[in-house]
């Protein structure tokens, strides 16, 4: 018999997430991506701020926690320090792409042999639905109340596209999780991005879109068609650099 | 028979599961579970296929699939357990 389980690298805890939040889903993604390399035991997460905060607790590898931005800066010192370990970040949008802007474009354009998770759901969550570098253009937040754009907050940054112009970086793939078939490939790219750090290829970042419902103020049902329609226009899934 | 199994306090009654199930045999229940939420019940389980559609879109882990009759070779995971 076949069974489909939850993997032994996430704890029994029961996440704090809002009902179907896709960073469940991300979660699970990468913790079977760690069972399948038989990395466990080697493999050191950093946790953002953000609603991923707690993440620490629902991984049984080691995890560390991270001032708000810092995350590829304290990837760093522990990849170079250590350098048979695998680190990995996980960040939101809110920590990679605004106030952690500068350590995540240096840690590319240096090309550290880290993995970076990055979660857009283009939307500060955890602190109640601010805009984030990443909400779409007309789309509305506690702080962008007209839609962004209308105040000149100007259109949506896209990390993928960024950073591929550095020569330092190594993989970048942008997938989602609103439906199976993308779950699928954002294992896949998961798995490509730890993949490369093991065999030493450099820096390689993965950006999934993912679901927020409780700020977006969506049943879970709009919110998958909200990816689906809105974010995969604004951010084109793909692989965005692949140096092999 | 194949099977899916929710583990009901784990659940959070997002829907995922049942808006995803192709065969359409999830419903959520009437019922709540301790932490609040209403949790899937399958209408009708011969009819699952145990295609883990249900598994790969729960954000909280809380649904098990097994499928009987699977030859060790047609693995792809290893997070699919052999048992
Ligand atoms: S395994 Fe497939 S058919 Fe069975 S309940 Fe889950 S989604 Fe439906
Ligand atoms: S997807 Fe998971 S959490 Fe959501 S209703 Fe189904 S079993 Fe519950």
């Amino acid at each position: 018999m076949l069974t489909l389980k939850r993997t032994d690298v996430l704890t029994d805890a029961c996440t704090h997430y809002c009902p179907g939040c896709g960073h469940g889903i991300a979660h699970r993604l990468v913790a079977e991506v760690i069972e399948e390399l038989g990395i466990r035991e080697k493999t050191i997460g950093i946790a953002p701020v953000g609603c991923a905060v707690l993440m620490y607790d629902y991984f049984n590898c080691d995890m560390t926690e991270c001032a708000h931005g810092r995350p590829p800066a304290m990837a760093t010192g522990i990849k170079r320090i250590q350098p048979d370990k695998i680190v990995f970040t996980y960040q939101g949008d809110g920590d990679l792409a605004a106030i952690g802007t500068a350590e995540t474009i240096h840690a590319a354009n240096r090309g550290e042999n880290i993995t970076v998770i990055f979660i857009n759901n283009a939307i500060y969550g955890m602190t109640g639905g601010q805009m984030a570098p990443t909400t779409l253009t007309g789309m509305r937040s506690t702080t962008s109340q007209d839609g962004r754009g209308e105040h000149g907050e100007g259109p949506p940054l896209k990390v993928c596209e960024l950073l591929s112009t550095l020569d330092g970086v190594c993989y970048l793939e942008r997938t989602a999780v609103s439906t199976p078939k993308d779950v699928i490939a954002t294992k896949r790219a998961i798995k490509k991005a730890f993949q490369n750090q093991i065999d030493g290829k450099g820096f390689s970042l993965v950006e999934v879109l993912s679901m927020c419902p409780t700020d977006w103020k969506l049943s879970t049902v709009q919110s998958v068609d909200f990816v689906n329609n809105e974010m995969k226009e604004a951010f084109p899934l793909g692989v965005y650099k692949d140096k092999g | 028979m194949n099977k899916v199994h929710f583990d009901k306090h784990r659940c959070k009654g997002c829907g995922m599961c049942v808006l995803f199930c192709p065969q359409k045999i999830l419903r959520m229940s009437a019922d709540l579970n301790d932490q609040g939420f209403s949790y899937p019940e399958v209408s009708d389980p011969d009819r699952c296929t145990a295609c883990g559609m249900c598994f790969r879109m729960c954000p909280d882990c809380a649904i098990q699939v097994d499928k009987e009759g699977v030859k060790t070779s047609d693995k792809k995971e290893t997070t699919d357990v052999m048992e």
